[in-house]
């Protein structure tokens, strides 16, 4: 690990004052879950760590008449276990709770989650985000069957957030800050899919820190599915995230988002429209699940992938269906 | 010459200690942590060492400089392994070292020594035998029988593919030792299956005469056959040792380190065909196999499996070279490969048949080396994992969830190796047992003291056992699941001639002769009139002016005298269940039977097969090596995508130990290796009958499942 210097400020103001415009520079400390080992393995090299662990105003969930604040310390844990979460953003909170290491659950941060770096073993190998040689992707040929079958390229690795899906097919909003002050995204805009190797897979510039989340109110059913290998330490192999609402038995509208399928959150416009209208059979689920993934691109060892981003929107859209809105 | 005294174990009947479940004796230590391990060792002035590792498949070092390393503050010395010219086969092998003050500053120093590389072609996965080209060496074909004339008559035929990956050694605790290097004198603190020999490997790399070595070891954090030889890093750790003025180096691998170079299980991939009748009688087998075991080849499986005198064979096998890190024994070396190969062959065999393979199984036992003992352990393994009730044919299992059962079979000879045990009685009656031995976790402490403290009538606390010095009795090394038959005999023998010297200052005082008496329960008392006795304490304190009586017990691998023997057995059945639409492999149960001779702790014997289960579940669903075509590089060497199993993982575990009067009268036989072998066997021929298809390539991961339900292997 490269010495750094060590800012420990108690207010967002401060925090965002010691950060810089030019990434590499500095890098904000959350649960640490992610940052530390990328600064073990040298990809991360800041000159300065930001520890936001004593801003309290980042802390807590409250429910309010605009919807559900989640500050961006909250751990997994606490999330997975917040009543109002639980009662009106179910996706969310089965999200959270799915993160299988104990460890990661208590230390890692909403925040955290959504800024880590992507888990691609190119990438973590020192080949760049996009492992790029010679001006050519080493994924198309190399080892890809943990990789994008959406997106065709540059970026081939997979979102490593967890709870990016739910909070898009929530219609979350996501709050950065920066000296200049606040300014809002929608989640669905945060993650993109970076073009070249010096730009990054989230909208966050690296003068601010990301300080909450806003989940409008909405009367909706939601859910996420995950497949995951292991029970122990594991990443999802493919997730889908719904969120649904509805007129009566039948869906009015809907929100389908795929992980860990593509460099960022896959939203399905065509799931979305394949059950809007229906009513949520095993019938129009798996409709749902095969419009999900028409538009796929596996690559040569990541076909299987596809199967289980189709499996995973229909298993969500039933799970979603169980619900009481 | 005085008569051989009577060592031979006491009837089951009599045991007061043998054959009884006490706990492991470093258990508390172990949970609590106080068991200190060589890796959590922190000496005075102790240096940490690093390692530069060679990024590509395979180069030549072109250019090294270490100049910017060496001014490093802190660093201590840097040693080149690789200087330029040399030709480097695989990501992983060790360039250059440096021992500095910190961890943290080794860590920064090895990122500055500059190495230039001249990237040379490399040759990775050995998957497709089509594509290994000159890599590839064929053994020369073995037939047995008529396999042309028993194809052509048979009634049924199998044809499979089938493969094993390479999978790395991941023990707890990594690969490496403390070592210090002054003058012609060395101490090392080594993480080792072979305290004993340890120094003798090492001495002749350093020029050192190998009495000048000590060797010191309390626990080790797992070997699994990874760690019999000092390996590459006990000399580099010298070398940097003597370089830094004789300071301590502490060199341990980090986990890429102990995942590219520490030791693997080779692969194993075959075609095989197997011929017999409509009823399942096996008539003839075919099999055309490969393997790699890295840069060197290597790994040729015994096939078939137990089922060894199938009568019609024909064999062929080529040895892969790949550009990657080496193979080292792991927990029964080629009998995994050797058992799924066949028993997935057998399992395919039965469903062509039409057949049960419980039946199939049953039926060929006649071709293993113990036709009863295997038929009595299928029996066992299908009423504890009820077979008949569970077993359904291939293709009778509909929905999502599909559950399946399937059978491993396993053989290992297990002989106790030679060593030598020191009892030592003294006048105060307390009594220490010694050996240059170690104990992997598998409960040698344990049952070492269990066979003295039984020997001398005494209970488990009044014997002091000391071991992990190679200036004690030489112990073997802990390889082959030879050590509990090996250190239990030899125990048994220090202790019998022990014990005869205290009858010797004992008998007169008892008005006896010495061949008259016996130890039981604390005292020493006359076999044909137990009222005359004397207490424990009150015998040793008859001993003679030197305040001791200390004899050793020599085990000799070839004159067992009933005290071991080899040959254990064991069969398993895997209970899975399958989801279909995500290839998704769950363990509902896992039952194992195993036999192993005299069990000392039926405990300790247990746990030995719960961990053997528990490690192989995790071959079995996860574990892989996962090389890159493009770099020529290991993907995986981490814990993160080289994937381990939790313990919410592993299902039940159902174990029976055969404990049986015709099993125990064979003696000790050893118990680390056999377990471990049908694992991937059991689990596989259980998701094929689950699916109704055969999963060809390990492990079981959703790839490879729903590769082969919707038809994506070739």
């Amino acid at each position: 690990m490269q010495s750094f210097e060590y800012a420990n400020p108690a207010t967002v103001q401060e925090a965002v004052g010691l950060l810089s415009a030019k990434w590499g520079e500095a890098d904000v400390l959350a649960g640490g879950t992610d940052l530390i080992s990328l600064m073990k393995d040298h990809l991360h090299t800041p000159k300065r760590v930001v520890n936001i662990k004593n801003i309290k105003e980042l802390e807590g969930i409250q429910k309010t008449a605009a919807g559900i604040r989640i500050g961006a310390l909250v751990t997994m844990d606490e999330l997975a276990k917040n009543a109002d979460v639980k009662a009106s953003a179910k996706s969310l909170s089965d999200a959270a709770a799915a993160i299988p290491s104990p460890q990661i659950r208590h230390m890692g941060t909403v925040g955290g989650d959504l800024c880590q770096r992507p888990r691609c073993w190119y990438y973590r190998q020192g080949f760049g985000l996009l492992a790029m040689k010679d001006g050519k992707s080493l994924v198309p040929d190399g080892a890809n069957q943990y990789h994008a079958i959406f997106g065709s390229g540059p970026a081939y690795f997979v979102s490593a957030s967890s709870l990016g899906p739910a909070l898009i097919a929530l219609g979350a909003k996501i709050k950065l800050v920066s000296a200049k002050g606040p300014r809002e995204v929608a989640a669905a805009s945060f993650f993109v899919s970076p073009a070249n190797e010096t730009s990054r897979e989230i909208a966050l510039h690296p003068d601010e820190i990301l300080t909450e989340i806003l989940i409008p109110p909405a009367t909706v059913k939601s859910a996420t599915y995950e497949v995951r290998q292991k029970e122990a330490l594991d990443w999802p192999l493919a997730t889908a995230s719904v969120t649904l609402t509805m007129r009566g038995n039948t869906v009015a509208s809907a929100k389908v988002v795929l992980g860990h399928v593509a460099a960022k959150p896959w939203d399905s416009a065509e799931a979305a429209k394949a059950i809007t209208g229906k009513a949520i059979t095993a019938d129009t689920a798996e409709a749902a699940g095969k419009a999900a993934v028409a538009s796929a691109s596996p690559l040569s060892q990541n076909a299987y992938k596809v199967t289980l981003a189709r499996v995973a929107v229909k298993r969500a859209l039933l799970e979603a269906a169980k619900q009481k809105a | 010459m005085a008569n051989t005294p009577d060592y031979s174990w006491p009837p089951m009947a009599d045991r007061k200690i043998i054959g009884k479940s006490f706990k492991r004796l470093d258990g508390q230590a172990k949970a609590s942590g106080r068991a200190k391990y060589t890796s959590d060792l922190k000496m005075k002035d102790m240096l940490y060492a690093a390692y530069v590792l060679c990024p590509h498949g395979h180069a030549r070092v072109t250019s090294i400089d270490t100049s910017a390393a060496e001014k490093v503050k802190g660093v201590q010395a840097v040693h080149v392994i690789a200087p330029a010219g040399t030709e480097v086969q695989w990501h992983g092998k060790e360039i250059a070292a440096v021992a500095a003050t910190t961890e943290e500053i080794a860590r920064e120093a090895i990122r500055m020594v500059k190495v230039d590389y001249e990237v040379m072609p490399h040759f990775v996965n050995e998957q497709d035998l089509g594509k290994a080209g000159s890599r590839g060496k064929a053994a020369g074909e073995k037939v047995t029988g008529d396999p042309e004339k028993a194809f052509q008559e048979a009634e049924a035929v199998s044809d499979g593919v089938y493969g094993i990956p390479v999978i790395t050694h991941s023990c707890l605790e990594p690969h490496g030792c403390v070592i210090q290097w002054q003058g012609d004198q060395v101490m090392a603190w080594p993480s080792t299956q072979f305290v004993t020999g340890w120094a003798n490997t090492l001495a002749p790399n350093l020029k050192v005469p190998a009495a000048n070595i000590k060797v010191k070891m309390d626990y080790i954090g797992g070997g699994f056959g990874s760690k019999f030889s000092p390996g590459a890093w006990a000399e580099v750790g010298a070398i940097l040792s003597q370089k830094a003025g004789g300071r301590p180096v502490k060199i341990y691998l980090d986990r890429v380190a102990e995942q590219t170079i520490a030791g693997n299980r080779p692969s194993a991939f075959g075609k095989i065909k197997i011929a017999g009748k409509k009823d399942g009688t096996i008539t003839a087998w075919q099999s055309d196999t490969w393997a790699s075991g890295g840069f060197a080849g290597g790994g040729q499986p015994p096939l078939p499996y137990v089922y060894n005198n199938i009568p019609n064979t024909r064999l062929n096998h080529t040895s892969i070279s790949v550009n990657a890190g080496p193979s080292q024994a792991w927990r029964a070396p080629n009998n995994q490969q050797a058992s799924f190969l066949t028993c997935s062959a057998i399992e395919d065999f039965a469903a062509k048949a039409g057949c049960d393979p419980m039946d199939v199984f049953n039926k060929n036992a006649g071709y293993t080396p113990r036709a009863e003992q295997y038929q009595y352990q299928l029996a066992k393994a299908a009423e504890l994992s009820e077979w008949k009730k569970l077993w359904k044919p291939r293709d009778q299992r509909t929905g999502t969830m599909r559950r399946g059962l399937g059978i491993g079979v396993n053989a290992w000879a297990g002989n106790g190796h030679g060593c030598t045990a020191r009892l030592t009685i003294n006048s105060d009656g307390s009594v220490v047992l010694e050996m240059g031995t170690q104990d992997l976790g598998t409960g040698t402490r344990t049952i070492m003291t269990q066979v003295a403290a039984e020997t001398l009538g005494l209970q488990m606390g009044q014997v002091k056992l000391v071991i992990g010095d190679n200036s004690l009795p030489p112990g073997g090394s802990s390889g082959g699941s030879t050590t509990v038959g090996g250190v239990s005999a030899a125990t048994r023998k220090a202790g019998v001639n022990a014990l005869g010297k205290l009858y010797e200052a004992a008998a007169p005082a008892l008005g006896v002769q010495p061949e008259e008496l016996e130890a039981v329960d604390g005292q020493i008392r006359v076999k044909s009139n137990h009222a005359k006795n004397m207490t424990w304490v009150a015998a040793c304190k008859k001993i003679g002016p030197a305040g001791k009586i200390s004899e050793t017990g020599v085990n000799e691998t070839r004159n067992p005298m009933g005290l071991f023997s080899g040959g254990a057995a064991g069969v398993q059945v895997a209970d899975v269940s399958v989801d279909i639409e995500t290839g998704l492999v769950k363990i509902n149960r896992f039952v194992a039977v195993q036999d192993c001779g005299l069990v000392i702790n039926p405990k300790l014997a247990e746990s030995q097969v719960i961990g053997a289960i528990i490690m192989g579940i995790s071959t079995a669903l996860y574990e892989e090596r996962i090389m890159d075509n493009a770099t020529g590089r290991m993907m995986n060497p981490d814990l993160e995508f080289y994937k381990l199993a939790g313990i919410k993982d592993i299902g039940d575990i159902v174990v029976h130990m055969d404990i049986r009067e015709v099993n125990d009268k064979r003696g000790v036989i050893g118990l680390g290796e056999p377990p471990a072998i049908g694992i991937c066997a059991a689990v596989g021929n259980a998701v094929a009958n689950a699916i109704g298809k055969r999963v060809p390539y390990m492990p079981m991961t959703p790839m490879h499942v729903l590769n082969a339900l919707e038809g994506r292997n070739a």
